[in-house]
């Protein structure tokens, strides 16, 4: 059988706030498998973000399990995590959060630093997802000079760039347009499927979702719903 | 790795011009203060230096002191009571080398249509000896000048120039007081004394001829000081105990009576005057350091505001990959580009500067390769010093904490 990519078990999560502990994610279990495309929904304030920054190792569980590749998080000191988001995870962002002050090339470029890749090497390989998402003529701009969804195609390549197992994007839609969304939401499928890597992605839109094929629901920091993507479920939503 | 980091650190500081510049300016005030006030220092301590070496080694000088006459205490040197034969007495003691009587005035000197007022020490041929003072030209008067009180002269350096220009002053008569004196030899430079004379503007003439010719005294044979040379620095206690005994037999002085004459160690002097030399100088690269170390603390500020700045940038970088390390590293090497060109400018700038006073001022300055790397090497360790505090601080973030940052 093979190990599945994410195993979260009874994961929970509270936030120390000046009115004490508020609980956010309360027993939470989660199995993704290699190659998978699940959609992360819910309302908001459910918990959503909270748990996807877990995933990503940008923040730790309050309790519970997560394993990642079969390896216990948990356990992992600082550089250990930070090896993991280098050569694990790929990360997107709402936000798109590019240096402004790098060029695309840089940008995308810049997680092979931490690896200690040389700089040659490292703009080769930029430039070969920049030119595989269609931005090759863009390479020297710098953020403030390309719109949104090209915005989102740099953030994406420099999520790819390391060549990672996991894509995880939270509402990496969620500052474009429908039309861009879905060109952006359509790359993260062709990844999926062509190369097989496994995505999971928070979105607010049923028209995104569905690009997935597997549907997890939070509310109030609970999954209600786990399932595979129903065709009817834009239309519910 | 470092040199992608060091790149990043460049454009960086690209990014924000005015700001790196001002950084940096706290460091090139540093840096250049440290080095311009040791060149200044050393300068000066190498000239008390110079000076020291220029006066003679293991020097007394035997000056007629105060007596109470009358109820005034009269100041030292004013009563002459010290003598030609004082100083034949002193010369045969055991541990002296030499034995130089000098009366010293002042005096205009003419040649031609030139004429010039300077020092005119009457001595004997020792005081050369004594003074270690070489002639740049001519021959020294001996004893037999001495004994005859002949109208020769040997001209300071300042001296031969202000009379006789371009012209050799050697064999050439020149006349002081109106009479006509014959320049025998021109002293070697000495550049200046221990209070900032001009040694070399003086000329020396035999005693007897400045006390019959020149500045006829009341009391006959007597010299306003005695300059005593003792064969070395070990014999000088014994030598100054044995003169004072001597000096006070020949003064007739009873016991319990004070003594009619000073003797000075001028090594002695000398040596302090070098220790405060020395400590100006330190004193001076200490209030530099001062500025140094505001320099740092203004790395430190910039450094602050620059992580808080790039809070989210940290966040994203650490998102991607970026270790605590890495996050220090890249702080650190800001600070440590900021203070190194700084540094490299301040370097420049306090050469400079340093090359500028001794032009304008003419005051000695000494620029050397120790005293610039120590300011380097200092103005390094300060941008390190005050550079991680921030890169550490920045390391130590948390990357959710950093990427929320607002
Ligand atoms: N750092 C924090 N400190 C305290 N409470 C927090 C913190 N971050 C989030 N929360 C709270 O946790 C809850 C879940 O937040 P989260 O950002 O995970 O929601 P979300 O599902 O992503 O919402 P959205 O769809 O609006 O992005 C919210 O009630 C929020 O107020
Ligand atoms: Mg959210």
């Amino acid at each position: 059988m093979t190990e599945p990519v994410i195993r979260i078990e009874h994961l929970y999560k509270e936030y120390a706030t000046d009115a004490g502990p508020v609980p956010v994610l309360k027993d939470v279990d989660l199995t993704v498998m290699p190659g998978e495309f699940v959609a992360i929904m819910g309302p908001s304030g459910s918990g959503k973000s909270t748990f996807m920054n877990i995933l990503g190792c940008l923040d730790v569980p309050s309790s519970g399990r997560y394993s990642l590749n079969g390896a216990d998080v948990g356990a992992m000191n600082q550089d250990q995590l930070a090896q993991l988001r280098n050569q694990v995870i790929g990360f997107v962002f709402q936000g798109f959060n590019l240096l402004a002050r790098a060029s695309l090339e840089d940008n995308v470029a810049l997680p092979l630093i931490y690896r200690g890749i040389g700089r040659t090497e490292r703009l080769a390989r930029a430039n070969e997802l920049l030119d595989k998402l269609g931005l090759s003529s863009h390479r020297s701009f710098h953020p403030n000079q390309i719109s949104g969804g090209e915005q989102q195609r740099v953030a994406i390549a420099r999520a790819l760039v390391t060549a990672p197992k996991l894509l995880l994007a939270d509402e990496p839609t969620g500052n474009l347009d429908t039309h861009t969304g879905q060109e952006i939401v359509a790359l993260f499928a062709e990844l999926n499927q062509r190369e097989g890597i496994t995505v999971v992605l928070i979105t607010h839109e049923p028209d995104i979702a569905a690009h997935a094929r597997r549907l997890v629901r939070l509310a109030d920091g609970r999954i209600v719903h786990d399932g595979a993507m129903a065709q009817a479920t834009p239309a519910a939503a | 790795m470092i040199a992608a980091m060091l790149g990043e650190a460049w454009v960086a500081m690209g990014a924000n011009r005015l700001r790196s510049f001002l950084t940096m300016l706290g460091m090139v005030i540093g840096v250049s203060a440290v080095i311009l006030m040791l060149a200044v220092g050393q300068g000066a301590q190498q000239q008390v230096q110079a000076s020291i070496a220029s006066m003679g080694s293991n020097l007394f000088i035997v000056l007629s002191g105060s007596v109470t006459s009358g109820g005034v205490r009269m100041g030292g040197g004013a009563t002459p009571k010290l003598t030609l034969a004082d100083a034949q007495a002193i010369a045969e003691l055991p541990g002296v080398a030499a034995v130089a009587p000098s009366s010293p005035g002042t005096a205009q000197l003419v040649y031609g249509a030139n004429n010039w007022s300077t020092m005119v020490i009457g001595t004997t041929p020792a005081y050369l000896k004594v003074r270690d003072w070489q002639l740049a030209e001519g021959y020294p008067f001996t004893d037999v000048d001495v004994r005859s009180a002949t109208r020769v002269v040997l001209l300071g350096k300042t001296v031969a120039q202000n009379l006789f220009g371009d012209e050799d002053p050697v064999g050439k008569t020149l006349r002081i007081k109106n009479g006509p004196y014959v320049v025998l030899g021109v002293l070697a430079a000495k550049g200046q004394s221990l209070d900032g004379r001009d040694q070399d503007d003086t000329v020396i003439v035999p005693v007897t001829t400045a006390q019959r010719q020149l500045f006829g005294s009341q009391f006959p044979g007597s010299v306003r000081f005695i300059m005593v040379q003792a064969n070395s620095a070990a014999e000088m206690p014994a030598v100054e105990r044995q003169m004072t005994e001597l000096l006070r037999q020949r003064h007739h002085l009873r016991q319990g009576a004070d003594n009619d004459f000073f003797i000075h160690d001028l090594t002695a002097l000398a040596n302090s005057a070098a220790e405060t030399a020395k400590v100006m100088s330190l004193m001076l690269g200490a209030i530099a350091s001062v500025s140094l170390l505001v320099g740092g603390i203004g790395i430190m500020n910039i450094m602050l505001v620059s992580v808080t700045e790039r809070t989210r940038e940290i966040g994203i970088r650490m998102a991607i990959g970026a270790r605590g390390r890495d996050i220090l590293l890249q702080f650190l090497l800001e600070a440590i580009i900021i203070s190194v060109i700084g540094c490299l400018i301040g370097v420049l700038l306090g050469v400079g500067g340093a090359l500028l006073v001794e032009r304008l001022s003419g005051m000695a300055v000494l620029i050397t390769a120790s005293a610039i790397l120590m300011a380097f090497a200092v103005a390094a360790s300060v941008g390190v010093f005050f550079g991680y505090y921030p890169a550490r601080k920045a390391a130590a973030m948390r990357p959710i904490d950093a990427l929320r940052y607002q």
